[in-house]
C-alpha cells in the first residue's frame, strides 16, 4: 500500500502546485503581469489541448487495441476543423469578443434574438450531453486509482476502491472548480488562473503519454525497428473499420471540437486575440499529432505483454506497472490525472456559467420582481448559484457515473457526449452563415435532434433494463418496430454509433431548416442575425458609447433614417431648445428617450423601436451599422408601403373610369337599339307612303289624271327622302373613317352665312328670326365652305325645328380671335337639358324621346366637319336657350390631312 | 252599315293613303296625328276600330294601347297597330300591351283592307 499511499501524495503535491500556478497566475492577471505568458499563443494553444481527455490519454490506447486505427479519428476531426476549418472558428471568435459571449447557450441564444427559451434548452441539452462526459473522467480516474492499488495487492481491481476513489475525486475536483472557477463574477473575464493550470497538465499529460511511449517502444519491446515489427505482426493493423464509422466519428470529433461547451470557453471565451488561432492552427495538431504517436505502439506491446482480461483502456498504466516501473507509473497516473481535471474544470466551469445565467437568474429575478435588487445581493446570488451548479453538475456526472455500472468502454462513453452536443452544430452555424436562420428552426432541431439522440444513444447506453427493456431493444419501443432505438425507421444493420448520428443530426438539419423557412423572424432576431452572419462587414471592434453626446449623434442620425431628416432635426432642435442648450444635440434624458422611442415606435413598431434605442443606449450587442441597416431596410418597406399606396389609388382611379367607359358603352348600346329602331322608322316611313301609293296606282282603276299626278310626286318625295337619308348615313361613315377630301375655298364667312340660311329656311317650314350683325361676319376665310355651310345649315334648321319659343329667334353673333375664328348660334328656347348633355355629339342621339323626326345624325355629323376642319363645335350653357359653338381656325391646315 | 275607323298616325302621306284605301270601302275614316290626348280623343270619337302607329309625338303606341286597355270603355276595342321600328321586340310589346293586329311597314294595301275587315267581323260578332 505503501506506494499507493506515495501516489496519493503525489497527487496532493500535484494538486497543490495547481493551485500554486492558478494563484499565482491570478493574481498576476489582476495585477497586469505576466502578459507575455497569460495572453501568449502558446497558453492559448495548449489550453486547447483539453480536447485530449482521460478518454484521449487512457482511451485512445484502449480504442486501437479493440478497434485497431478507429482512434485516428477522434485526433483528425479537430485537426480538420483547425486547419480547414480556421475561418469558421475565426468568425466565431469574433463573434464571441464582439457579443461577449459568455457560452455555447449565450451564442446560440443571442443569433436568434436573445431568445431566453433556446438558451435554457441548450444549457439543458449542454449539461444532459456532457454529464457521460464527465463521468468518464472520474471513471477513468477511479479506475486508475484501483488497477494502483490492485498492482499493490496483486489481486484484481477493487470496485469499493474505485467508488470510493470516484467520490473523493469527483469531491476534490468540485472544490477546485469552485475555488478558480467563481473567483470573477463576470463570466467573460478571463480565468488566467484555470486557463494557466490547465496549460500546465496539458504539458503533464504530453509528458506521460510520450515517456510511456518511449519506455515501451526502447524499454519493453527493444528499440523501433522491433517495434514495427511487432506492429507488424499484430493483428491490430489488420482490423478494417467500416467507412460509415470511420466519417461518422470523424465528423463527430469535429463536431464536438466546435460545440462542446468546454472547447467553446477555452477557444472563444478565454480567447485573448483573434491572432493566436493562426498558431493554434499549426501547434495543435502538433500537440495531437504528439499525443498520437505511441498508442499503436502501446496497444499492441499490451495485448502481447500484458495478461489477456487486462482492460486495454489502462495499458498506458498497466504496463509501467507490470515492468516495476512505479515512477513511470506515477508519471502516467498523473498524465491521465491531469486530462481528467483539466476536462472536468472546464466543462464544470462552462456549463455552470450557462446553468447560472440562463437557468438560476432568470428564476431569481422572476421570483424578486418587484423588489429592489441591490447589486450586492445579485453579486452573492450568482456566485452562489455558480457554486451550486458546479457542485450540481459533477454530482450528475457522479451519479452517471455509479448508475452506469462505471465498466463502459471509455470511447464509447465519450461518442455519446459528442453526439450530443453535436446537435448544437445545425443552429449554430446556421445561425452563423445564413441570416434565414430563426429562433424557432432552431429550437426544433435543437429539440428534435437532442430527442432522437436520447432515444437512439444516451438511454440505450444504460443497457437493457435500466431505462428501456430488452424488449424494447428487440422489437421498439412499445412494441412498435420502426421505434427500435437502434433500428429507426426500420433501417436496421448499421452500426449504434452511426445509426444514431445519421437520424439525430438529419432530423435536426431537417427540422432546423424547414422551421426556418415557414417561420418569421422577429427584428431582434433580424438585427442579430444580421450582425452574426456580416460579422466580418462591420464588427472591428467591440463599440461602447462613453460620451453621452455620440450617442446623441448616433439617435440622431438612426431618427433622421426612420423619420425623415426634416422631422427629426425638428425633434431634436425642439428639445434641444427645451433641455435650454445651444446646437442641436440634446442630451439623451430619460424623457428625450422616451418621446424619441415613441416617434420612432409610430415608423417602425414599438418593439423595434424599443430594441434600437436600447441597443444604442444599452450600448453593446449592436452595431450602428446594423441598426442603420435595419432603419434602411424600414424605409425601403415605408417606400414600397407607399407605392402600393400609390398604386391602389390609381387602381381605384382605373376602376372609376372603367366604370364611366362602361356606362358610357351601356348607354351608346341603347342609344345604337333607339337609333336601329329610329333608323328603320327614317326608311320606312317613306318606303311605306311609296309602296302604299305604288299599290294604290296600281290597282285603282278610275283614278282622276289630277290624282295620279298627286300620288306620283308623293311617290318621288319620298323616294328623295329616302335618298337623303342614305346620303347622311354614308356622309357620317365617311366622315368618322378619315376618308374624307376636304377642298379649301375661299370665301367670306357673311356670304356663307346668307347661302346657309336661306337653304335652311327652304327646307325646313318652321319660320324663326335670325339676328345677325354684318359688320362682324367680315372675315375671310380658307376653309372647306361646303362643309361649313353643311354645319350651319344643320344648326339653323335644328333652332327652327326645336326652338320652343312662340317666337323663335336665332342670334347668329361672329368673331376672330387672332387665328382663330369664333361663331355662337343661340335660340331663345329652352336649352338642352343637362343629362342629355354629354351624349349629345355621339351619333343616333336625339333630344327628347321620339317627337321629332331627325336621325340624330345632324350633330354628330357637325362635330365629326368641325374636327375636319380643325375645330370644334360645342354646346354653351352661358345662356337661357340653345346655344352652340363653332371654332376654327381661319385658315386649314391641309397638311393635316 | 257605315263603320266608324279611326287612324292615329303622324306622317301626312300615309294618312292620306289609308284615308284613299279605306274611304273607298265606304267606311268613315277620322284621323288624329298627335300622340298626346290620344286615348281621349278614342274614347270621345268611339270608333269601331282603331289604327294606330307606334311613333308619335308626345306619347307612344304602346303607351297609347295600355292606356286604352286600363279603361273600361275602350277595354276590347279592336285596335290595329302599324310600325316602322321593325324589331321582333316590338311584336312582343304590343302583343303584352293588347293589341288585336299588328303590321310592320311598309305594308301591303290589301293586308291592311283584310285585317280591318276580319277585325269588323269580330267585332260585330262580340257585340
Amino acid at each position: 500500500m505503501t506506494s499507493l499511499n506515495v501516489l496519493i501524495a503525489v497527487c496532493m503535491a500535484y494538486v497543490a502546485l495547481l493551485f500554486g500556478v492558478a494563484f499565482a497566475a491570478e493574481r498576476a492577471g489582476v495585477r497586469g503581469r505576466a502578459d507575455w505568458l497569460l495572453r501568449s499563443p502558446l497558453v492559448y494553444t495548449l489550453s486547447l489541448s483539453i480536447y485530449c481527455t482521460a478518454w484521449t490519454f487512457y482511451g485512445a490506447v484502449g480504442n486501437a487495441a479493440r478497434s485497431g486505427l478507429e482512434y485516428v479519428t477522434i485526433y483528425l476531426g479537430p485537426s480538420l476543423v483547425i486547419i480547414g476549418w480556421w475561418w469558421i472558428l475565426r468568425r466565431l471568435v469574433r463573434i464571441g469578443r464582439s457579443h461577449k459571449v459568455t457560452s455555447v447557450a449565450d451564442l446560440i441564444s443571442s443569433r436568434y434574438g436573445k431568445s431566453n427559451t433556446l438558451a435554457i434548452v441548450v444549457t439543458i441539452m449542454a449539461v444532459i450531453g456532457v454529464t457521460p462526459y464527465i463521468a468518464l473522467q472520474l471513471q477513468s480516474v477511479a479506475l486508475s486509482l484501483s488497477i494502483f492499488s490492485s498492482a499493490e495487492t496483486g489481486g484484481v481491481p477493487d470496485p469499493e476502491t474505485s467508488r470510493a476513489g470516484g467520490l473523493w475525486i469527483a469531491i476534490g475536483l468540485a472544490l477546485f472548480t469552485v475555488l478558480f472557477g467563481t473567483r470573477n463574477l463576470n463570466a467573460n473575464e478571463r480565468h488566467h488562473g484555470v486557463v494557466i493550470a490547465v496549460a500546465v497538465e496539458a504539458v503533464v499529460k504530453l509528458i506521460a503519454l510520450l515517456a510511456v511511449g518511449v519506455f515501451v517502444v526502447w524499454g519493453v519491446a527493444g528499440g523501433l525497428s522491433a517495434t514495427m515489427a511487432r506492429i507488424d505482426a499484430s493483428a491490430l493493423g489488420t482490423w478494417q473499420t467500416d467507412g460509415s464509422r470511420w466519417a461518422t466519428l470523424t465528423l463527430l470529433s469535429a463536431t464536438a471540437f466546435l460545440c462542446l461547451p468546454r472547447m467553446f470557453q477555452v477557444m472563444v471565451v478565454e480567447n485573448d486575440d483573434e491572432r493566436h488561432l493562426q498558431v493554434a492552427s499549426w501547434a495543435f495538431p502538433l500537440y495531437l499529432m504528439l499525443m498520437s504517436l505511441f498508442v499503436v505502439p502501446i496497444a499492441v506491446i499490451g495485448l502481447e505483454v500484458l495478461p489477456a482480461g487486462s482492460n486495454p483502456d489502462f495499458f498506458v498504466l498497466s504496463l509501467p506497472l507490470s515492468e516495476g516501473r512505479e515512477g513511470l507509473a506515477m508519471l502516467s497516473f498523473l498524465g491521465g490525472f491531469s486530462s481528467a481535471t483539466s476536462m472536468v474544470i472546464v466543462a464544470t466551469l462552462a456549463l455552470s456559467t450557462m446553468v447560472s445565467n440562463h437557468v438560476v437568474m432568470p428564476v431569481f429575478l422572476y421570483l424578486r420582481q418587484g423588489g429592489a435588487t441591490q447589486s450586492g445581493d445579485v453579486r452573492d446570488v450568482v456566485i452562489l448559484s455558480r457554486r451550486l451548479s458546479i457542485l450540481g453538475i459533477i454530482g450528475l456526472g457522479y451519479i452517471y457515473f455509479q448508475a452506469s455500472g462505471g465498466s463502459g468502454a471509455l470511447a464509447a462513453i465519450g461518442l455519446i457526449s459528442f453526439a450530443g452536443v453535436a446537435q448544437f452544430l445545425p443552429a449554430m452555424l446556421g445561425g452563423l452563415f445564413w441570416r434565414g436562420a430563426t429562433r424557432v428552426g432552431a429550437l426544433a432541431g435543437l429539440a428534435i435532434g437532442f430527442s432522437v439522440w436520447m432515444f437512439t444513444m444516451l438511454l440505450p447506453s444504460f443497457g437493457p433494463g435500466v431505462v428501456f427493456s430488452a424488449e424494447t431493444f428487440a422489437s421498439g419501443l412499445w412494441g412498435i418496430g420502426w421505434l427500435n432505438p437502434q433500428a429507426l425507421f426500420g433501417i436496421a444493420g448499421l452500426d449504434p454509433t452511426v445509426h444514431a448520428v445519421f437520424w439525430s443530426l438529419s432530423l435536426n438539419v431537417l427540422g432546423f431548416a424547414v422551421f426556418s423557412l415557414i417561420s418569421f423572424p422577429l427584428p431582434l432576431e433580424r438585427l442579430q442575425g444580421a450582425q452574426f452572419v456580416n460579422v466580418f462587414d462591420h464588427s472591428g471592434q467591440a463599440r461602447g458609447w462613453h460620451a453621452s453626446f455620440a450617442e446623441s449623434e448616433d439617435l440622431l442620425i438612426m431618427a433622421q433614417r426612420i423619420l425623415g431628416a426634416e422631422e427629426a432635426r425638428h425633434l431634436f432642435e425642439t428639445q434641444t431648445r427645451a433641455q435650454g442648450m445651444p446646437g442641436h444635440l440634446p442630451e439623451p434624458t430619460p424623457d428625450f428617450l422616451q418621446r424619441l422611442e415613441r416617434e420612432l415606435a409610430g415608423s417602425v413598431g414599438a418593439a423595434t423601436a424599443h430594441a434600437m434605442i436600447g441597443q444604442i443606449v444599452g450600448g453593446t450587442a449592436v452595431s450602428v451599422q446594423d441598426l442603420m441597416a435595419v432603419a434602411d431596410e424600414s424605409a425601403q418597406m415605408l417606400e414600397y408601403s407607399s407605392q402600393l399606396e400609390a398604386k391602389s389609388r390609381e387602381l381605384s382611379r382605373t376602376a372609376g373610369e372603367l366604370r364611366r367607359a362602361n356606362e358610357k358603352l351601356t348607354q351608346i348600346s341603347l342609344q345604337k337599339d333607339a337609333f336601329l329602331s329610329q333608323i328603320s322608322h327614317e326608311l320606312r316611313t317613306p318606303m311605306t307612303s311609296i309602296r302604299a301609293f305604288s299599290e294604290i296606282l296600281r290597282d285603282t282603276d278610275g283614278l282622276r289624271p289630277l290624282e295620279k299626278t298627286k300620288y306620283a310626286s308623293i311617290i318621288n318625295t319620298e323616294a328623295i327622302r329616302l335618298t337623303r337619308l342614305l346620303d347622311d348615313l354614308l356622309d357620317l361613315s365617311v366622315l368618322e373613317n378619315g376618308q374624307v377630301t376636304l377642298n379649301r375655298q375661299s370665301g367670306n364667312l357673311g356670304d356663307l352665312l346668307d347661302q346657309a340660311i336661306a337653304t335652311a329656311q327652304a327646307s325646313e317650314a318652321r319660320e324663326i328670326t335670325i339676328h345677325r350683325r354684318r359688320l362682324d361676319e367680315t372675315i375671310t376665310l380658307n376653309t372647306d365652305l361646303d362643309r361649313l355651310a353643311q354645319v350651319f345649315i344643320n344648326l339653323i334648321t335644328n333652332a327652327q325645328k326645336y326652338c320652343a319659343s312662340e317666337t323663335p329667334e336665332l342670334r347668329i353673333e361672329a368673331a376672330r380671335h387672332g387665328e382663330t375664328v369664333v361663331i355662337d348660334f343661340r335660340d331663345n328656347g329652352n336649352g338642352i337639358p343637362d343629362e342629355a348633355r354629354e351624349m349629345m355629339f355621339e351619333k343616333f342621339s336625339r333630344i327628347g324621346a321620339q317627337d321629332s323626326n331627325g336621325a340624330g345624325l345632324g350633330l354628330a355629323i357637325c362635330r365629326e366637319i368641325m374636327v375636319r376642319l380643325g375645330g370644334d363645335v360645342s354646346y354653351l350653357d352661358d345662356s337661357g336657350g340653345t346655344a352652340f359653338r363653332v371654332m376654327m381656325p381661319q385658315t386649314l391646315a391641309l397638311a393635316a390631312q | 252599315m257605315s263603320h266608324h275607323l279611326l287612324l292615329v298616325e303622324d306622317e301626312t302621306n300615309i294618312i292620306e293613303a289609308i284615308r284613299f284605301l279605306l274611304s273607298r270601302e265606304g267606311w268613315e275614316v277620322d284621323t288624329h296625328s298627335n300622340g298626346t290626348d290620344a286615348a281621349e280623343v278614342i274614347r270621345d270619337l268611339k270608333p269601331d276600330i282603331v289604327i294606330l302607329d307606334v311613333m308619335l309625338p308626345g306619347k307612344n303606341g304602346f303607351d297609347i294601347l295600355e292606356e286604352l286597355r286600363a279603361h273600361e270603355q275602350t277595354a276590347d276595342l279592336p285596335v290595329l297597330m302599324l310600325t316602322a321600328r321593325g324589331q321582333s321586340r316590338d311584336r312582343e310589346m304590343a302583343e303584352k300591351a293588347g293589341v288585336s293586329r299588328f303590321m310592320t311597314k311598309p305594308f301591303s294595301n290589301t293586308e291592311v283592307l283584310n285585317a280591318v275587315r276580319d277585325m269588323l267581323c269580330l267585332h260585330r260578332q262580340q257585340s
